[in-house]
């Protein structure tokens, strides 16, 4: 079995290269940093989603509280560069760690709760975060919210440009990604799975389930404050409202409809829902002038009811369901027309979500 | 390794289709008359916030329109931008990214709120191109150095509170009771009235805060009216603006109740209903234009966009209108003088003296980019559901 494991080895690797091409490729492409600035808005979104379909997608966990990690990560680095004075990467990584010690503290006493419990409770606990924000005028600024906050920069170097936070924002995505791999296609990942298909099962294999858990909800929760970070270094004001809940449930949406199991599935998803709303917004007042409110989430709605019906396994799986279903009757035929020589690797039954 | 070249294929094919997509959202605008002037403008026309948005872009349309049809600056026809950004302050940036770098408007008009205004304000200044905010917080134009290319064209919360503080004093109202709602509005209306009031020999015995999407205030006002005031002062828009003064009369509260210029609009009345009847507040002229003696110099402005945006959108005029109409005016007033260039444009956006427009009449200076005082403000009651200048 060598030369399977070899051949995964260049799959994964040339995945990762095809992702590399991409990104360089749309940075070619498109010349006006306006839209490499949707890419980064898309790029900063992936990063939380990918963490978050690492909790929901392989441990079966919901977190409807996303919202206030990402935004711990963006406060605690916006104060620290722009009121401390910290270099915006070590600011970065404090966020991280602070924002790592509250998802451990919110883990230990929430994870034990199941399903909708747990869901309730990582909502309760997003929205303590958002009031935090809020009303701690002296250190947040309150709802006015404080900008002054510095550019991202690494050394003498300044990502002061589209052009040039974009290659940054790209360059964290790829590492997250890489490493959300790791962790799905190592051990860990399979006990991750095996919790999520049953945890009582999962318990009497010898897993700590619990301690698995909690340790997976912190990674989630840095994976959303480092793209936090990121928002404040490139927005570069801060106030509560972009970490409020309608946020924790965008990230849901996106991580549903991408895909929950799935590496490459928030990509899709944050991509689809982004464009989804800049449609909505030309097409709209089009048909409707007077039309006001967030309707949007009218839309959200239905689309997350179409996705889990006809793909419950998000846009990913659904894609590749449908190039399978093709396959089969390809198959079929040759199966048909010679039975020796049936091909033993490309069997359509390779169905194993979690490794693409 | 075919079915790997299949993914591999189902993904690029996706991201080639997502480019041609994005890179079709810009070529629409691009191609247009070089003697065009373009115009960007950011309201917040979704969201929770859209009562202050949907008002503004309208006002925006017809004044493009009334500006083409005598035709256009200096010969050149206007073309006006406009951008919603979902009340959302990621979005208001992404928004003015836009204006600046594919439409290259020569300035921008709005954002509609505090939040999004602030939000916007790093990226106005490092691209430098004048931007007229139509929000009320002070802090969208102070401290002046730090905002060289942001100006306003919506009174200040502290022009606001400057008026009303006059009102209390003069009413012989001692002991205040201030609530406002928590989001940027709320709380910059909050900050000015906490230093200013005391100055004036106010004394402010309660402060109280509700969310901006609460549904009942009334434990805010239990707890105010167990203090007995003088009078209540409240900073916030609509609904919680008139969700607030039906508990008000619920609780009867015998005290003045008092509102900022945050309920300046027909949709306050709509949802407090009689409730609002006996409130009174601080407001631009534009309620009651049709009051107004004849030489006040700003009756014809007002009359006149009152009875065109009546007409043509059918729907009650706003105050928030006027503040997106006069952001425009203001910016079409200068590049009358300064022709299309963004650094001449908001020197003469500094000059303007004496403009009359929805809000005010405009003395910009060097030291004040939003140009208006106390006196652009009239004290309004509401009686029958009708504005009625206080004298």
């Amino acid at each position: 079995m060598k030369t399977k494991s070899t051949k995964g080895f260049l799959q994964r690797n040339l995945s990762i290269i095809f992702f590399i091409a991409i990104v360089i490729l749309i940075a070619l492409l498109i010349p006006n940093p306006y839209y490499l600035g949707n890419f980064v808005i898309i790029g900063i979104f992936t990063i939380v989603v990918v963490g978050l379909c690492l909790l929901m997608g392989y441990t079966g966990q919901v977190s409807l509280g996303h919202a206030a990690f990402y935004g711990l990560g963006a406060y605690s680095s916006a104060l620290l560069t722009a009121k401390v004075g910290f270099t915006p990467l070590l600011a970065m990584v404090i966020a991280a760690v602070i924002t790592g010690i509250v998802a451990f503290l919110i883990g230990i006493a929430t994870l034990r709760l199941k399903e909708h419990y747990l869901a309730l409770a990582t909502l309760g606990s997003g929205i303590i975060i958002y009031i935090f924000f809020n009303e701690q005028v002296n250190i947040t600024g309150g709802p006015s919210g404080f900008s002054g906050i510095p550019y991202f920069s690494f050394g003498s170097w300044q990502f002061d440009t589209e052009r040039s936070y974009y290659f940054l924002v790209w360059s964290f995505v790829l590492l997250a990604i890489i490493f959300a791999r790791n962790i799905v296609s190592s051990r860990i990942g399979r006990a991750l799975r095996a919790i999520h298909t049953s945890e009582i099962a999962a318990t009497c294999m010898g897993i700590p389930a619990f301690q698995y858990k909690v340790q997976i909800f912190v990674i989630s929760a840095i994976y959303a404050s480092i793209a936090g970070s990121l928002y404040a270094h490139y927005i570069t004001f801060m106030s509560p409202s972009p970490f409020g809940f309608q946020a924790s449930v965008e990230f849901v949406l996106m991580a549903a409809i991408g895909g929950l199991a799935s590496i490459w599935g928030p990509l899709f998803g944050v991509t689809a829902v982004l464009f989804l709303t800049e449609f909505l917004k030309t097409v709209v007042p089009e048909i409707m002038p007077s039309a006001g409110g967030e309707y949007e989430i009218i839309f959200f709605g239905l689309i997350l009811v179409i996705v889990m019906i006809f793909m419950p396994e998000g846009l990913v799986g659904g894609i590749k369901d449908y190039f399978a279903k093709g396959k089969i009757k390809k198959l079929a035929i040759k199966v048909n027309q010679d039975l020796a020589e049936f091909p033993e690797n490309d069997l359509p039954s390779d169905r194993n979500k979690g490794v693409q | 390794m075919k079915i790997f070249a299949k993914k591999y294929l189902i993904l690029f094919l996706s991201l080639t289709l997502l480019l041609t997509i994005t890179s079709g959202c810009g070529s629409s605008d691009q191609k247009g008359d070089q003697e065009t002037y373009k115009i960007g403008a950011i309201f917040d026309i979704t969201g929770p916030a859209s009562s202050l948005g949907i008002p503004e872009r309208d006002s925006a349309l017809l004044i493009e329109k009334e500006i083409n049809d005598r035709g256009g600056i200096n010969g050149h026809k206007i073309q006006l931008i406009i951008e919603d950004n979902e009340s959302n302050e990621t979005k208001a940036v992404q928004a003015a990214k836009k204006l600046i770098e594919v439409d290259k408007v020569l300035a921008i008009a709005g954002p509609s709120t505090t939040g999004t205004s602030m939000a916007i304000i790093d990226t106005i200044q490092k691209s430098q191109i004048p931007m007229v905010s139509a929000a009320a917080g002070s802090a969208i134009v102070n401290p002046v150095d730090q905002r060289k290319w942001v100006f306003k064209s919506a009174q200040s919360d502290s022009v606001v509170v400057d008026k009303l503080t006059d009102y209390l004093v003069e009413t012989k109202a001692k002991k205040i009771a201030f609530l406002s709602m928590n989001n940027a509005f709320g709380d910059g209306g909050r900050k000015v009235f906490e230093t200013e009031a005391p100055k004036k020999g106010l004394e402010i015995v309660a402060l109280e805060k509700f969310g901006a999407t609460d549904n009942d205030m009334t434990p805010q006002l239990t707890k105010i009216k167990s203090v007995k005031p003088d009078a209540v002062v409240v900073w916030a828009i609509p609904p919680s603006a008139s969700i607030l003064t039906k508990n008000y009369r619920q609780l009867q509260i015998d005290v003045p109740l008092i509102h900022s210029h945050g309920i300046g609009n027909q949709a306050f009345i709509d949802l407090a209903q009689d409730a609002a009847n006996g409130v009174i507040f601080p407001v631009g002229r534009l309620l009651v234009a049709e009051s107004l003696p004849a030489d006040n110099p700003q009756k014809s402005v007002l009359v006149k966009y009152a009875a065109d945006y009546e007409a043509m959108f059918k729907q009650p005029r706003s105050t928030f209108g006027g503040h997106a109409y006069d952001s425009i005016s203001l910016i079409v007033a200068a590049i009358e003088k300064a022709g299309p260039d963004r650094i001449k444009i908001r020197d003469e956006l500094e000059k303007i003296q004496g403009f009359a427009g929805i809000s005010g009449i405009f003395n910009m200076s060097p030291q004040d980019h939003n140009g208006l005082q106390k006196d652009a403000l009239v004290m309004v009651k509401i009686e029958n559901n009708k504005w009625v200048v206080v004298e």
